[in-house]
């Protein structure tokens, strides 16, 4: 019996490793939400295996809330998720945030300089206020 | 039958039960891994999502034997089959909208010709007057509903 639940537990471990390799690469945050949800599903079966293994009844709440609220996160990420720029899909550096940054205020700057702000009502539409933002899932 | 000892029989149906649920989270981390897309990632996903879930719990209600537990885990099954579709609906319907499927891997895609039928008939209604369409009751923009 003990041989049975170790082979469970390293093909468990096997598959929630997986499912956290597919969360690092991604390259879409939904990939990433998937794998975790894989990663909950058998975190949900390691609990059970343990409790078959000791015959213990104290860890089976766990189970039903995580069954409960283990897809909260992915409703909310796949609600928000919008269309991503091709350069968005890794981690930047702080030197390419610095980089980057500093081009985009240049460029505000030479902006307000070309053109000098006039008295009128304040345009809403720059920030998306009241309206839905490019891309978006609805 | 007075040799056979029945929680003996019960220990060994839940040892088979726990294998192949372990197998079937094993098989999806590989899936995850390895398929090349969103649709085809999220059908290897939903192996112990459910199948794999019911077996472990029928294993644990194998090893525990009393009725209390076995209604919990029956709970905990209910929960996880109402509440997985609604996230795989929505990861689905938000992958599809946002281009995460490679139409070059399906063999049929239903949803893209259906929408582009409803589009079409949109847009030949749009060239009625406008408070026609409104009589009808229907959305004058013309936008099929989302």
């Amino acid at each position: 019996m003990f041989w049975v639940f170790l082979g469970c537990g390293i093909l468990l471990a096997i598959g929630a490793t997986c499912a956290i390799v597919r969360a690092e690469r991604g390259p879409s945050m939904l990939d990433r939400t998937v794998a975790l949800d894989v990663f909950t599903t058998t975190l949900v079966g390691a609990i059970a295996l343990e409790a078959a293994w000791s015959r213990r009844t104290e860890t089976i709440p766990i189970l039903v809330v995580l069954s409960l609220v283990g897809f909260v996160g992915s409703v909310t990420i796949a609600r928000f998720a919008s269309t991503e720029p091709e350069g968005e899909k890794r981690i930047r550096t702080h030197e390419e945030v610095a980089q980057e940054d500093a081009a985009r205020l240049a460029e505000e700057e030479a902006e307000r300089i070309a053109n000098p702000p006039t008295a009128g009502p304040p345009s809403t539409d720059s920030e998306h206020l009241g309206a839905t933002p490019d891309g978006e899932v609805r | 039958m007075d040799g056979l000892d029945w929680g003996t029989v019960a220990d060994a149906a839940a040892a088979v039960f726990l294998v192949c649920g372990a197998f079937l989270a094993f098989a999806a981390g590989v899936g995850v891994v390895r398929f090349p897309d969103l649709l085809a990632r999220m059908h290897a996903a939903t192996k112990p999502q459910v199948l794999g879930l019911i077996l472990v719990l029928i294993a644990l209600g194998l090893r525990l034997r009393s009725w209390e537990i076995v209604g919990t885990l029956f709970l905990i099954m209910v929960f996880q089959l109402l509440t997985s579709p609604v996230a795989a609906h929505m990861v689905g319907r938000a992958g599809y909208r946002t281009g995460k499927v490679r139409t070059d891997l399906l063999v049929l895609d239903e949803l893209t010709a259906d929408q582009d039928d409803a589009e079409q008939a949109a847009g030949s209604e749009s060239s009625r007057p406008a408070d026609e369409r409104d009589a009808r009751g229907e959305d004058v923009t013309g936008r099929p509903g989302t």
